[in-house]
């Protein structure tokens, strides 16, 4: 083990922390988490929050809501990228999403999928005139 | 002026590695995968600075690098000559061993330093970097 102070704090955190990011489209809870982690859940909720800056249930949704995205850049539909990142429900989906990005699933989804074929179409685009320029690129 | 930084370059050795380094390991989002022939604008940010674009630039023959400039380049990324700058991070115990367990190679474990806590750590071309930890007020 690492001598710094806490080094075994942090390794069983950041153990628990890897979970939520390996498992957070599976029904998973604090319990189960803080279980992993060997703690009490509250002992390990506010350890969590002092390291991470929010709570293991806020880093799972967020985790979710970033998968989430990903997938509506790649044209799923708002259900179906909902259901694959383990929201229950499409309201809890929908919430969650807008207060993480400011955007509804389906804006967000539009606006990604247009910026794609954008990219596919006109690649230059977006790439800065003194690096295409450096490599000899002219934009159509 | 108001100048602001919104685009840097990180020379690599290997886009599709640096991308697992810097995505799958750092926790970076991908920005901009744009190709162009056999050019290949590829280019991430770390999450919380969704304007600030690190170009992941390959190291290879082209209108802007001939095999010399190549051949030299390639040898002073792999020796580690590149610190291309430093991240910070609120907890550097956890981002170290989160890293650490991902399987990022570090000099040392991290060290309280006059202006706050440390580590460097290399990506998979060769390129180090500082991670750091201010203490309050400085």
């Amino acid at each position: 083990m690492d001598a710094y102070p806490k080094a075994y704090l942090y390794a069983r955190i950041m153990k628990a922390k890897l979970f939520i990011d390996a498992h957070f489209a599976e029904p998973i809870d604090v319990e189960a988490i803080s279980g992993e982690a060997a703690f009490s859940k509250f002992h390990f909720i506010r350890e969590f929050r002092t390291i991470y800056g929010r709570t293991p249930r806020e880093h799972l949704s967020l985790c979710r809501v970033e998968r989430a995205k990903d997938l509506l850049a790649e044209g799923a539909q708002v259900l179906d990228a909902c259901l694959a990142v383990g929201f229950r429900s499409l309201s809890s989906f929908s919430r969650s999403f807008k207060r993480a990005t400011g955007s509804t699933p389906a804006a967000f989804r539009e606006a990604a999928v247009e910026r794609k074929e954008k990219g596919r179409a006109q690649p230059l685009a977006f790439v800065p005139d003194c690096f295409s320029g450096a490599h000899g690129l002219k934009p159509e | 002026m108001n100048l602001r930084l919104t685009h840097t370059c990180i020379y690599v050795l290997d886009q599709e590695r640096a991308f697992d380094f810097y995505v799958n390991k750092l926790g970076f989002k991908l920005n901009t995968d744009a190709k162009n022939g056999d050019f290949r604008w590829l280019t991430v940010n770390p999450p919380d600075q969704p304007d600030l674009e690190i170009s992941l630039m390959a190291v290879k023959e082209s209108h802007a690098m001939d095999k010399e400039t190549v051949d030299a380049l390639k040898m002073l990324v792999r020796k580690g000559t590149f610190g291309f700058g430093a991240f910070h991070s609120a907890n550097v115990y956890a981002a170290y061993e989160e890293m650490k367990a991902k399987g990022v190679v570090f000099k040392a474990p991290p060290k309280k330093e006059f202006y706050g806590v440390s580590c460097v750590f290399s990506d998979d071309s060769g390129n180090w970097f500082s991670l750091t930890e201010s203490e309050p007020g400085k």
